[in-house]
């Protein structure tokens, strides 16, 4: 141990680089503006989303007469209405519901594992890491589920006027209404999935570094601080996604 | 051996660990839960239209200042770490609402043009 090469000592003077601006580490202030960064992003899709939206025809009859159309844009809880296991069954947005719960419990899960880092109890660091994998993978399942059940398509499928009948979607064609309204819930909710399937593949890594005590003998969890952050972030998308795709 | 000793050490800090303070968070928890019940209550109750777009709005606006000021701690920062991330995000608000309006108009009006 004696023969470790000394390197020189960090400069801790004001102007030395030895002051942290907002009083944050350097990987945490950039986290934030990685983060602020990914909002503009996830801005543009919205945009996108608003834009194609009011180009098409609203529709403008009562809910109970609703029928797919490509002449207008469908209406969200008379297309995300099933549930697994209970087919044919009209729940509009109870898988969607059930999808944000979890993503919101897993965030609390995730903070309780910040909040543990704190005290320094690897315990419980390691106990709320895994709760919070379980529910993210949770999620990313119930997003599979959801994709797989809007591409396969309802039995009744979308009928057009020469009489052939349309099953599902993908980016071209698509039983729930014009081809866009397809291409962009495949966009938005396949961006933002992405975005929980790096958070998983994150806090797996975190999770093995937790368990190895390497951030016990770095003397801070400040790296599960840093992936909380991201995870947070994740769950604020899909705040914003469920509200303007799902609700409005 | 130095290591082995430091590892005793550690050992020894476990029955030290300060209580878990977890109030807050569950808190938060819940408010985040009763305003998704309350969106959806609105969902199901109220006709569509542009009163019931602005409750949704302000009620997703009302969920991320939980997340972002609880959840991400933006709260208990210091006051130049808040306004440098709430100052754009708040022009970005800006730009979205300016390129709907603007490009919603611009689209009118080529599509109107080549009717």
């Amino acid at each position: 141990m004696s023969q470790t090469t000394t390197f020189e000592q960090p400069k801790t003077g004001t102007w030395d680089g030895g002051n942290e601006p907002f009083k944050a580490s350097y990987g945490k202030l950039m986290m934030w503006f990685f983060l602020l960064s990914d909002a503009f992003t996830f801005g543009a899709f919205l945009t996108t989303y608003g834009l194609a939206r009011h180009r098409h025809h609203a529709y403008e009859g009562t809910p109970e007469a609703f029928t797919f159309s490509t002449e207008w844009w469908p209406i969200p809880e008379k297309v995300f209405n099933a549930f697994p296991f209970f087919h044919g069954v009209d729940w509009p947005l109870a898988f969607v519901a059930l999808m944000t719960m979890i993503l919101i419990l897993s965030s609390v899960t995730m903070v309780l594992a910040v909040e543990a880092g704190h005290r320094m109890d690897k315990n419980d660091v390691q106990k709320w890491l895994l709760w919070t994998i379980l529910f993210g993978s949770m999620f990313l399942g119930c997003q599979a589920w959801e994709w797989s059940h809007f591409i396969a398509g309802t039995d009744e499928g979308m009928k057009l006027a020469d009489g052939s009948v349309i099953y599902g979607a993908n980016l071209i064609v698509n039983q729930y209404g014009p081809p866009l309204f397809a291409d962009l819930f495949f966009f938005i909710t396949g961006f933002h999935g992405t975005h929980v399937f790096s958070g998983v593949v994150l806090l797996i890594l975190i999770f093995f570094n937790t368990v190895n005590g390497v951030y016990h003998r770095r003397g801070h969890y400040e790296m599960v601080e840093k992936v909380g952050l991201y995870w947070h972030f994740v769950d604020l998308v899909w705040v914003f996604v469920f509200t303007f795709f799902y609700l409005v | 051996m130095a290591a082995h000793s430091h590892h005793n050490e550690d050992h020894g800090h476990v029955g030290d660990i300060p209580k878990a303070q977890t109030k807050a968070i569950w808190k938060t928890f819940v408010i985040l839960c009763v305003i998704t019940a309350i969106e959806f209550a609105f969902a199901f109750m109220m006709e569509a239209g542009t009163l019931r777009n602005a409750i949704f709005i302000g009620l997703t606006i009302l969920k991320a200042f939980y997340i972002v000021g609880e959840f991400m701690h933006l709260k208990h920062e210091t006051k130049g770490l808040i306004w440098a991330i709430l100052v754009p995000t708040i022009l970005l608000c800006w730009l979205l609402v300016a390129l709907l309006v603007e490009g919603t108009f611009y689209g009118d009006s080529v599509y109107n043009y080549f009717k």
